[in-house]
């Protein structure tokens, strides 16, 4: 999900309507009296807030920042915030979790778009979410500045997240290293973060993949898909290891059953287009898991698919009350797959 | 004309059944009725409950099926008989408790209060154990009907309880000639149907009004045709679950909607109006409930697609082993001749093994796909 296209950063005027809105990714924080942050991903709204509070600080350092949480919201409570205070110091409002407010935080927020102060700063701060969609629409078409903070699902950029962190903290990173940064903690971008953090002041000069290896080496984002690649690979010991790392990190034994069958099944329906008969388009098969299925099928024998999807189905049922040890039977499905792939 | 005249080919049951609602001495306060699926368990219970309301006429009594509470009591309006069903997988404790209660009062016009749990295998054990007082000791006018497929589904507190009643496999000639009697097939068709039934009444009159469900039934025996390799296997287990949940969905769909509308109109809401956040949660308990109807009906349907597969296998063995049975699937004799050519009794019988193990894995909650995957494997030629 690429974050929505950088803007100008005009504002559109508030006479016309423009229906995109301002939209900006949220390391393009922007000063406005109204400003929107939005999006699913915690760390970067609050990357968002500091962004806009920095801005602030640069124009006037004396900016006082003050919270309001949107789900103790009483009637009023923005009103005072915003008003200038007895010394005049410019003032940022953070109204955070607006995903849960109150009614009458939207009905003052619609009211205060209308006619803002242009001497503070009023940052909504809105996760994901259906809640609170009129006062949303009448923000964004204002024209406020919204910052989005779309989740980072793939890979590709995550490592181009902590490029752009070592960067921010004028830092470089061998590209292995980012890698395997990204492979040991990908799954939740706090910890990316953090790491980089712990990086950057722990060490000094380019940061190298043996580096991260001395830190991060050892830990492995283990997921029930990893396990089954290592698996189908023939790789008997890796998936046995990635298996107990999912099962330690918390990783239920249903869905590692449930991601063990499915690799099987697009192997077993390739298996079956090279047979002739059907297409992948059929199949509903994207064009890179036919290729990698193909791959993997060069070393798998019709014998030994079959012994691989019965053992996963045994495993199933164990795994669902059939069998006394859930984790026991995980780790003989596993085995019995990598087994079963011919030498 | 008779309420026992639906219960067919189980005359040493109806004839228990008849002395107890006839005669005092006979009678007991609870009864477990139980027989293979299709045999006539919930009619036999319902006609039981009729005969036990029943007030004669023309000199017959014990279920005559013409006076008011015979009649009323199959329709199913009689007040002061409860049958209890369910459509989704599990009765739920709440429904039983509330039961506990309609036992206790007692009937308003008829003689005594009846009370029917057709699908008693399908509770808890927690369930059941809410009944066991009330089944113990009924007041003097309520009985309790169990049904359930064998006396081992339901546990031995309840069993020791009641008074057992066991409906056999009807022959499918007597199915047969309820089909054509009640739904007025050809007598061929009826007979064909019953035996591809295998005697399951319900079952057998589908078949023999519904050319679609024989074609659906085709359709699955002609997997075993179909199945050359792995992949065909994986293929055909897809096809098998994508086809269970079609029809799971056209035969749930029409009702959903009725049951949704209903809803929205009890709540007052209007047509094309927003429910408001406060009454949302009546209606997810509404579309969850429905949910679990069609889980349930999606396993109902893969287990008679499991069990037609059976009695193609079961054909094929009596083939190769050259017994002097009928085949169920007399139809399909060619497709059963060819498998018993190709296969030996072995693995002939590893391959029902292996439909046995995947409808008791989908009685245990495995991913239908992953159980018939497997299943369909074991299907496939081996040499």
């Amino acid at each position: 999900m690429p974050p929505a296209a950088p803007t100008t950063g005009r504002r559109s005027g508030g006479a016309r309507k423009a229906p995109a809105g301002n939209v900006r990714s949220w390391d393009e924080p922007a000063l406005a009296p109204v400003v929107l942050v939005r999006g699913p991903e915690d760390l970067l709204r609050e990357r968002a807030v500091e962004g806009v509070l920095r801005l602030a600080r640069e124009r006037d350092p004396e900016t006082e920042k003050v919270e309001l949480e949107g789900a103790t919201y009483g009637a009023g409570m923005l009103q005072v915030a915003a008003s200038p205070s007895l010394f005049g110091e410019a003032k940022l409002v953070v109204v955070a979790g607006a995903e849960a407010g109150t009614d009458e935080l939207y009905a003052d927020l619609l009211d205060y778009v209308g006619a803002p102060d242009p001497e503070t700063t009023v940052v909504v701060v809105h996760a994901s979410g259906q809640r609170g969609k009129k006062m949303l629409d009448t923000v964004v078409g204002s024209g406020a500045p919204v910052l989005q903070c779309d989740p980072i699902a793939r890979d590709a950029e995550k490592a181009d997240f902590v490029v752009r962190e070592l960067r921010a903290a004028r830092r470089r990173a061998e590209p292995e290293a980012v890698r395997a940064l990204v492979d040991a903690l990908g799954a939740d971008l706090r910890e990316l973060a953090a790491a980089v953090a712990q990086l950057v002041s722990d060490t000094t000069g380019i940061i190298t993949a043996p580096l991260v290896d001395r830190y991060y080496g050892g830990r492995v984002e283990a997921t029930g898909f990893k396990v089954a690649d290592a698996a189908v690979a023939g790789d008997a010991g890796t998936a046995v290891a990635l298996l107990r790392h999912a099962l330690a990190t918390g990783a239920d034994p249903v869905p590692l059953v449930a991601a063990l069958a499915m690799r099987l099944r697009t192997l077993a329906k390739v298996a079956a287009i090279r047979g002739g008969g059907v297409t992948a388009r059929e199949l509903g098969l994207q064009d890179w898991q036919v290729r990698n299925a193909q791959r993997d099928l060069q070393r798998w024998t019709p014998e030994g698919l079959a012994a691989a999807i019965t053992a996963v189905a045994q495993a199933d049922a164990d795994v669902k009350g059939a069998g006394r040890d859930p984790v026991f039977a995980v780790e003989r499905a596993v085995l019995t797959i990598a087994r079963a792939r011919r030498r | 004309m008779s309420v026992w005249d639906d219960v067919v080919g189980q005359e040493q049951a109806v004839a228990v059944l008849r002395r107890a609602a006839t005669e005092p001495a006979a009678m007991t306060h609870a009864w477990l009725i139980t027989g293979p699926p299709g045999s006539g368990r919930s009619v036999a219970a319902r006609a039981f409950a009729a005969a036990l309301q029943c007030t004669g006429s023309d000199g017959e009594d014990g279920g005559c099926g013409r006076c008011h509470q015979c009649t009323t009591t199959m329709a199913g309006t009689h007040p002061d008989v409860t049958v209890v069903a369910t459509d989704k997988v599990v009765i739920a404790i709440d429904e039983v408790r509330d039961l506990i209660g309609t036992a206790a009062r007692t009937p308003s016009l008829g003689r005594r209060r009846v009370i029917v749990v057709e699908d008693a295998d399908r509770m808890a054990e927690r369930t059941t154990n809410v009944l066991l007082k009330a089944i113990e000791e009924p007041p003097a006018h309520t009985v309790w009907v169990l049904c359930a497929p064998s006396v081992q589904d339901v546990l031995p507190t309840i069993r020791s309880r009641c008074r057992g009643v066991v409906l056999r496999v009807p022959p499918p000639e007597a199915v047969a000639e309820l089909v054509v009697r009640r739904d007025g097939v050809d007598p061929d068709t009826a007979l064909s149907a019953a035996r591809a039934a295998q005697s399951h009444v319900g079952l057998a009159r589908r078949l023999a009004r519904d050319p679609g469900a024989r074609e659906r039934r085709a359709r699955v025996l002609d997997v075993a045709r179909r199945i050359r390799g792995v992949g065909d296997a994986v293929l055909a287990a897809n096809e098998l679950v994508e086809v269970a949940k079609a029809e799971a969905k056209a035969a749930t769909e029409e009702r959903d909607a009725q049951e949704r509308a209903e809803l929205m109109r009890a709540l007052g809401v209007g047509e094309g109006e927003t429910l408001p956040p406060r009454l949302r949660s009546q209606l997810k308990q509404l579309e969850d409930d429905q949910k679990r109807r069609a889980t349930r009906h999606q396993r109902d349907v893969l287990d008679r697609a499991m069990v037609d597969l059976l009695s193609l296998y079961r054909d094929v063995l009596v083939v190769q082993l050259g017994a002097e049975v009928e085949l169920v699937n007399a139809a399909e004799a060619g497709l059963v001749r060819t498998l018993a050519a190709d296969s030996t009794p072995e693995q002939t019988i590893r391959r029902m093994d292996a439909i046995g193990t995947a409808r008791e894995r989908l009685e245990g909650n495995v991913a239908p796909l992953l159980a018939l995957e497997a299943m369909a494997i074991a299907l496939r030629p081996q040499g």
